[in-house]
């Protein structure tokens, strides 16, 4: 079937439904950031320790309505003690045109290691929540999130 | 159980369903889904915790804006209409309705700008603009789980008939009409998204596309640019026939204002 | 105006671990996006969000332009005395606002 739309249109198909789907805020940068940059970002974050998985829960929809307003929750497994509390989380994403979505400072006044916000994604990607541990460890957890683009096509009109 | 005790059981159960049947609220209300039934678990808490729905930030501000004097009257909506909760309740859930001044059918954000400029002497309030949605979004609401209740006046009857008119005939390059999406093919998907039977059940809306609160012109033009027709300018007569219709359609269903739409 | 919403229990018990939810009204403008004029619209975000309970910082954030627009931040504290919780958002053109909640603590 595809190749029965000569390629001149299929590329102007494929703009409008970027343009239209996603608005302009992606189509201005392509999903040109690779895995790699996600990596040296959080190796960055973690001031090159190790990163390790468990302890840390993120909590995305692996489908999302829209990319604009995605709702996430991380919880870190601590007691929230003086001697034992996380002392930080960050959210890393990989296909945005910058890698950090947030960065939150917290301490054993939180009483309970657990952030939600709304963000925003460009495209299907992963998500990543870094807890910084008052012992200086890190955990980590990432999500495959898969992004349905809003089909109706509407401009500024 | 005897035979004639299953046989007045039955009775009874098509007795019910012939009373549910009298009364067109109740068996449309049993087909009818708003738009909030197709959306995913996340967006659907975000519309039902006022917490979570962005919405309630405009209507933070229309609640402000309803006792804060405007215009060179120096009166407030509180000073006619008092407390919004009170004086408010089914408001919403009436419009579009007739105005007697303008001698046309108007709807919420219309009549609350209408009103603005004749009782407060007031500037206009510009469709989309801030004030008219953060005031429209707190008068609606005061009607939040109510019933749909589309006036019977009759000074409306040919408006409304023109905005069934409206949704059934094609209109722009893509050669469509609303019906062909929203009544034959809702429920189907459209890309990504579900298609909905476009009932106006939660507007003004804060949509995660917009990344604001917009209202259902808004909405009815983003369809309507969508199809690549011309597109009727704000408070245009088409837009508001067509939402006179829209409530016809919905009547009986529930206010679920202000409403979280992806 | 009020364009920021705070949702803070109005009495706790002492040692209680309360959630805090904080709704503002702002763009997040991300200066990626381009207008319908080909103009590359600024960028305008909010930066930073702190928490003070009775003048003392227990979360903060930085935001970035992957935060969405009108940004929802939930977070927990422990109720540890009777007083006042104060929120500030700072960013771009100046922006600055801060709302304060009053907690009761038995």
């Amino acid at each position: 079937m595809n190749d029965r739309i000569d390629p001149a249109d299929r590329s102007r198909r494929r703009l409008l439904a970027l343009a239209a789907g996603a608005g302009a805020w992606l189509a201005v940068r392509p999903a040109r950031a690779a895995p790699d940059d996600l990596a040296a970002a959080i190796r960055m974050y973690a001031g090159g320790a190790d990163v390790r998985g468990g302890g840390v829960t993120l909590d995305v929809p692996e489908l999302v309505d829209n990319g604009n307003s995605v709702p996430v929750t991380v919880d870190v497994d601590s007691p929230m003690t003086a001697a034992d509390h996380v002392a930080a989380i960050a959210i890393f994403n990989e296909r945005n045109p910058e890698r950090d979505v947030a960065r939150y400072t917290l301490g054993p006044r939180a009483g309970r290691a657990r952030v939600s916000t709304r963000m925003r994604l460009a495209t299907s990607q992963t998500i990543v929540a870094v807890a910084r541990m008052s012992d200086g460890s890190y955990r980590s957890h990432a999500v495959d999130v898969v992004v349905v683009l809003a089909a109706c096509i509407e401009g500024d009109v | 159980m005897s035979r004639v005790a299953a046989g007045a059981r039955v009775l009874a159960l098509v007795a019910a369903t012939v009373v549910l049947a009298a009364s067109p609220a109740c068996v449309q209300s049993d087909a009818r889904r708003p738009g909030s039934a197709t959306m995913s678990p996340q967006t659907r808490a975000m519309q039902r915790d006022d917490a979570q729905n962005p919405a309630m930030l405009w209507v933070a501000d229309g609640e402000a804006l309803w006792s804060r004097a405007a215009g060179p009257a120096g009166r407030a909506c509180a000073d006619c209409h008092g407390d919004a909760r009170a004086s408010m309740r089914g408001v919403a859930a009436r419009h579009p309705a007739y105005d007697e001044a303008s001698r046309r059918p108007v709807d919420l954000g219309q009549r609350i700008a209408a009103c603005r400029q004749r009782h407060q002497q007031a500037g206009p309030l510009a469709p989309e603009s801030h004030e008219r949605l953060a005031l429209e979004a707190y008068v609606a609401l005061q009607s939040r789980g109510m019933a749909v209740a589309p006036p019977a006046d009759p000074r409306l009857d040919a408006h409304r008939e023109r905005g069934r008119a409206l949704f059934h005939q094609r209109i722009g390059q893509l050669d469509l009409a609303c019906a062909q999406c929203h009544d034959a093919n809702a429920g189907k998907r459209l890309g990504g998204s579900t298609i909905p039977e476009a009932h106006p059940t939660g507007y003004p809306i804060y949509r995660l596309e917009w990344q604001s609160a917009g209202s259902l012109q808004r909405r009815l033009r983003g369809c309507m640019g969508g199809v690549r027709a011309e597109v009727p300018p704000y408070d245009a007569p088409d837009l508001v026939d067509l939402a006179l219709h829209l409530a016809s359609r919905a009547a009986g269903m529930i206010v679920d204002a202000p409403g979280v739409r992806p | 105006m009020a364009r920021a919403i705070v949702n803070v229990p109005a009495t706790a018990r002492r040692g209680d671990v309360i959630e805090i939810r904080t709704l503002i009204a702002h763009p997040m403008e991300t200066g990626y996006r381009v207008a319908a004029d080909g103009q590359r619209v600024a960028r305008d975000l909010v930066r930073r969000f702190t928490c003070r309970y009775n003048g003392e910082v227990v979360f903060a954030a930085e935001l970035f332009p992957a935060t969405a627009a009108n940004p929802y931040l939930v977070f927990c504290t422990v109720a540890v005395d009777s007083g006042t919780l104060a929120f500030t958002w700072e960013g771009d053109r100046g922006f600055a606002q801060t709302e304060t909640v009053a907690i009761r603590v038995t």
